[in-house]
């Protein structure tokens, strides 16, 4: 477990708080400009195979105030690479990220300050705990490191046990390998809460978990955000799960945004012919309504070589010769909803489009 | 009436080793037809791999105990000497698995695989099961085909990975396909062709398939019974619409009441309390007591028969019986 190097002045905090809304209600939380991330490939062998993964592309978007903003896409689509660079875990290639009206670095709000508010919980809830730490060290660990003293710390991971629904007598000395998988993402949970965030990064929180276990936590989230007045970025490939607990969804596509918009709109009337093929591949409950036909041929692309223009197209039921010529800018396709189609984007030329 | 494909009577699975006794399935029975889907849903430890395995006697003989009846194919799976199990094994009854990546072997193209298969069941020339390789590969829909012949597994995507599996196993033409979580590991847009083309490929080769799932949505896209087990026993059996509409046992009821589905937004979920019992201890009475809603003290006594409320259902609770008599009353008022 690596100490988070501070750059802040190093004066401790009297207690941990939660920091104080700095820009108000209409400020977003954290507004994001531009991210990119590309990975440089190595040359192999004959110098073969150069090229660049285009993880992350020109990704922009707000998370605002005490919203669950929902992350949905497939594997490749750049989900947890964008996770990554929001918990500044990797360095964007490009682009900024601005906090409650702070930049972050470069004078602004420092790195340790900024990871003080923002928290982060994984999907394998066992590799994401120190095997070698009581849970309850664990939980003190990173309030010790931000100045506390250790015995308040440990109240303090005690009470986040109790917060997160487990005794604290019972689980506090426990190894992580004596807990069963739910038990262990409660851990983490209580963990990411122990220094009072103001957002947290949920990557695939449920996944890893059987159902009944799951409706428990996703139940506890909903309970613990309310409680600690939290904000929520919920990245997942479920989109029932998505619906159930986002206020905003955001779809991405090989590293591009497809689709964004509120829940309802969404899921109601998706824009985007990705978002609507996805909501279409969801196994219906009902066997009196099963699906004839797969709404999508293939596996998304590899995102080494994306496709020019509209990434989707190579797979899109619409596709016209005017989407592999430019990347459909995310065009207003109701209030809040936005979709990055030559369909909903006036006079793009696509047959479907309105005129401008 | 036609004799079952496979036929399951009285199956019991435990490993043991020196430090404890796992007992992982403890008295599963069930029949399959042919052309008939069972979809075995449960929980992980719930004992529903386990059971896919005894079908194919791929549990590790030297620590599996395993006793029962299994009939597949006209074959007693308990008894066949180990010998016999490779000719059994691909041509009566072959299985799918979660992973292609790990379930294929990456030093060999997929065609040499499916054409080493072919040849060793049916000894036929390496021309012919060359040819039979293609056709294969064309029938799970892989696009270029004849290219994708010489492909090394890492070169296909996952969801062409998981067609390359399930071409090999249904190389020889087997008469129960057993797949174990096929879907798990795939994009939801590469989730439904999968779960759509074994849907097909069963109607058109005329297949009894066990599907092993924990995904009630995937349960719904393709069975015609689903069983639902618990700690190593079918707590629940039934058609796929009727189970899925009205679950009659308690386990079954909370985890569809526990699945996130599109109806349940700003309502607050229904949890089973609780965690699943340890299967190296479980309790005398019923499995699933300990986080029951509705536990009667003749719960904890002795492990509930099967009981069958309507012809074609059944469900190991005390109080199923009792449920339906009740409505019956009613109607009858």
């Amino acid at each position: 477990m690596s100490l988070p190097s501070g750059t802040a002045s190093g004066t401790a905090p009297a207690d941990l708080v939660q920091a104080p809304d700095v820009g108000g209600a209409a400020q977003p939380l954290l507004t994001v400009r531009g991210l990119t991330k590309h990975f440089p490939l190595r040359p192999g062998l004959l110098g073969r195979g150069t090229g660049t993964v285009q993880a992350v592309d020109g990704v922009s978007f707000d998370i605002r105030k005490g919203e669950t903003l929902g992350l949905v896409g497939e594997s490749g689509c750049g989900k947890s690479t964008a996770s990554r660079m929001l918990m500044a875990l990797l360095e964007p290639t490009a682009g900024e990220l601005v906090f409650d009206g702070q930049a972050i670095g470069h004078g602004g709000l420092s790195l340790k300050e900024y990871r003080r508010q923002v928290q982060m919980v994984f999907q394998d809830s066992y590799a994401s705990l120190n095997p070698r730490l009581t849970v309850g060290d664990s939980i003190a660990f990173a309030p010790q490191v931000h100045g506390l003293p250790r015995r308040r710390a440990v109240v303090r991971a005690e009470e986040l046990l109790d917060a997160v629904g487990l005794d604290p007598a019972q689980f506090a000395a426990r190894y992580p390998h004596e807990l069963s998988g739910g038990q262990r993402q409660r851990i983490n949970i209580a963990r990411a809460l122990a220094l009072h965030p103001r957002l947290l990064i949920l990557d695939e929180p449920v996944s890893a978990l059987d159902k009944s276990v799951e409706a428990q936590v996703l139940n506890l989230l909903l309970d613990l955000k309310a409680q600690f007045g939290l904000t929520h970025l919920f990245i997942s490939h479920d989109l029932n799960v998505v619906q159930y607990v986002s206020d905003r969804v955001l779809v991405m596509y090989l590293g591009r945004i497809a689709e964004v918009g509120p829940v309802e709109a969404i899921y109601a009337q998706a824009a985007h012919p990705y978002t609507v093929a996805l909501l279409d591949s969801r196994p219906s409950m009902d066997p009196a309504r099963r699906r004839t036909e797969p709404p999508l041929s293939g596996d998304p692309p590899n995102p080494v070589n994306p496709p020019s223009g509209c990434r989707f197209r190579t797979r899109c039921a619409h596709v016209e010769p005017v989407c592999g010529e430019a990347a459909p800018p995310l065009t207003a396709a109701g209030p809040g909803h936005f979709a990055a189609c030559m369909m909903v984007q006036a006079g793009s030329g696509h047959s479907l489009a309105r005129a401008a | 009436m036609t004799a079952p494909l496979v036929r399951v009577r009285d199956l019991h699975v435990r490993f043991v080793s020196k430090d404890a006794t796992v007992q992982a399935v403890n008295g599963v029975d069930f029949d399959l037809m042919p052309r008939e889907t069972l979809c075995i849903l449960g929980e992980s430890g719930s004992g529903k791999s386990v059971t896919l395995r005894a079908l194919m006697r791929l549990n590790p003989p030297r620590r599996t105990v395993m006793t029962g009846t299994v009939m597949v194919g006209g074959h007693d799976m308990v008894a066949v000497p180990e010998a016999l199990l490779p000719n059994i094994r691909g041509s009566v009854v072959s299985m799918i698995f979660q992973e292609p990546m790990t379930a294929l072997d990456p030093v060999f193209t997929v065609g040499t695989q499916i054409r080493e298969t072919i040849r060793r069941h049916e000894g036929v020339s390496g021309a012919e099961a060359g040819r039979r390789a293609l056709e294969l590969l064309e029938l799970v829909q892989i696009p270029s085909a004849k290219r994708r012949l010489g492909a090394y597994p890492h070169e296909l995507s996952g969801g062409l990975r998981q067609r390359a599996m399930i071409a090999i196993a249904l190389s020889c033409r087997p008469k129960v396909l057993l797949a174990d979580e096929p879907t798990t590991a795939l994009d939801a847009t590469v989730q439904i062709q999968i779960l759509l083309l074994l849907r097909r490929l069963q109607a058109e080769m005329g297949l009894g398939v066990v599907f092993v799932t924990h995904d009630l949505g995937v349960a719904g896209e393709v069975a015609d019974r689903v069983a639902v087990m618990y700690a190593g026993r079918f707590i629940e059996e039934g058609p796929v619409g009727a189970l899925m509409r009205e679950p009659l046992h308690p386990y079954a009821q909370g985890l569809l009441g526990a699945t996130v589905h599109a109806g349940v937004r700003g309502r607050r979920l229904v949890t089973i309390p609780g965690a699943p019992p340890d299967i190296r201890d479980l309790p005398p009475g019923c499995a699933f007591a300990p986080r029951c809603r509705v536990v009667e003290p003749v719960c904890l006594a002795t492990v509930p028969e099967a009981r069958v409320p309507v012809p074609g259902r059944a469900a190991r609770c005390v109080r199923v019986m009792d449920q339906v008599q009740g409505q019956v009353q009613e109607v009858a008022a």
